[in-house]
């Protein structure tokens, strides 16, 4: 059966409470956060930190980095561009899957602020989730364009109208906080391509330059890869960009169901 | 989420065996006797509603007018398959044990024709019988 609780060594203690700052500049803001070593072998801890908020910027990303800084320098969490472009530190915010970079504290509701890593991934490390397999699963639908016929001169022509079809697609910076918002990625990632690969798949799927649209459905065409979306709209509701991959993953179906009927 | 240890690199173990090419028949007909239970699930309303009250003899008049009588074996078609359809997604979404998930998709089917046969016996008894 699908595991709808926690392995034993996944189960979840009370961490430890750091100090809070002895001087501080602004209000303290409380942060809860996923503690997990792989060193040790303990298992995993909720730690809580006091975050000075007249020395730290507006974001949770700002605050994760003010903690290790200032607090724990133990603290492992993704992070690059910090403006909300290269997807590294997607994790769970106050309850949703998000980008700490383009997550205000303010934005966070009251009371301490809880940080967890992307759910239902193996976790590497604190808030370092392992995403080997999503990026496997990108691989696997070729996102490449795809073509037969002589290479041109110049680029490869589309229409403004067809270009245009792009959007709400190509912003995908594949960041993965739709598809462990999944459950159906829950229960069934290992065969489940999950939202974020169907969107980009769907990407190329309606690129007009493409030429290869029919062995892509082809495979794509599973009981499991593509139809265990069932169109519960967690990953719409959470995507830090505003994209739609429901929608994506419907226009796929809606691809197959026009092919054959 | 734990995954079992493997030499096989990522990107085989996500090619798997590969892709079943199929699905589409089964989102399609899902759809479709969707569609089709909402005009004879109406149907079916308004014969409990019309046989309510009345006698046998009454209510197997209604039952066994050529119209109804047809409505009713279509509308056990169209729910016993859209049943078979939408359980086997949830055996595939939740029963993950090889055996059991054989198991539980053979049950269904089995359940899914056994209900419908019992049911479309009835409304034939009902219509011819005496």
């Amino acid at each position: 059966m699908a595991q709808f609780s926690l392995p034993q060594n996944s189960k979840i203690t009370t961490g430890r409470t750091w100090d809070k700052p002895a001087t501080a500049h602004g209000e303290l803001a409380e942060f809860k956060v996923y503690r997990w070593d792989p060193d040790t072998g303990a298992n995993p801890r909720v730690d809580t930190y006091y975050v000075d908020r007249g020395d730290c910027g507006p974001m949770v990303l700002d605050a994760l980095i003010w903690i290790k800084n200032k607090v724990d320098p133990t603290l492992t969490f993704r992070r690059s561009c910090r403006e909300g472009i290269c997807g590294s530190c997607a994790m769970n915010i106050d309850g949703g899957n998000t980008l700490a970079c383009t997550k205000g504290i303010d934005e966070c509701g009251s009371g301490a602020v809880k940080i967890y890593p992307l759910p239902h991934m193996p976790v590497i490390k604190d808030l370092v989730p392992d995403l080997t397999r999503f990026y496997a699963q990108h691989a696997s639908i070729q996102p490449w364009l795809k073509t037969e016929t002589a290479q041109p001169e110049k680029e490869w022509r589309q229409s403004r109208e067809d270009r245009e079809k792009l959007d709400g697609l190509y912003e995908c910076i594949l960041c993965a906080c739709c598809s462990t918002a999944c459950p159906s990625y829950w229960w069934n990632g290992d065969k489940f391509l999950g939202p974020a690969v169907l969107l980009q798949a769907y990407r190329w799927l309606i690129d007009s330059r493409d030429e290869s649209t029919g062995e892509r459905l082809d495979e794509l065409e599973d009981p499991f890869r593509l139809y265990r979306c069932h169109t519960i709209m967690n990953c719409a509701n959470t995507c830090p960009k505003g994209l739609n991959p429901a929608k994506a993953i419907a226009e796929i179906k809606k691809m197959m169901v026009e092919r054959r009927v | 989420m734990s995954i079992k240890p493997s030499m096989r690199t990522p990107l085989s173990r996500v090619r798997g065996l590969g892709s079943a090419h199929a699905g589409t028949d089964h989102f399609w007909l899902q759809r479709v006797t969707a569609l089709s239970n909402v005009p004879l699930v109406l149907v079916f309303i308004g014969v409990v509603i019309a046989a309510g009250g009345r006698d046998y003899e009454a209510a197997r008049a209604i039952v066994s007018h050529p119209a109804i009588a047809i409505c009713l074996l279509l509308l056990v078609v169209s729910v016993c398959v859209h049943m078979r359809l939408g359980l086997q997604i949830v055996i595939e979404d939740y029963v993950h044990g090889h055996g059991a998930k054989f198991a539980a998709t053979i049950a269904n089917t089995f359940f899914a024709f056994a209900v419908g046969a019992a049911l479309g016996f009835a409304v034939l008894k009902i219509s011819f019988g005496a």
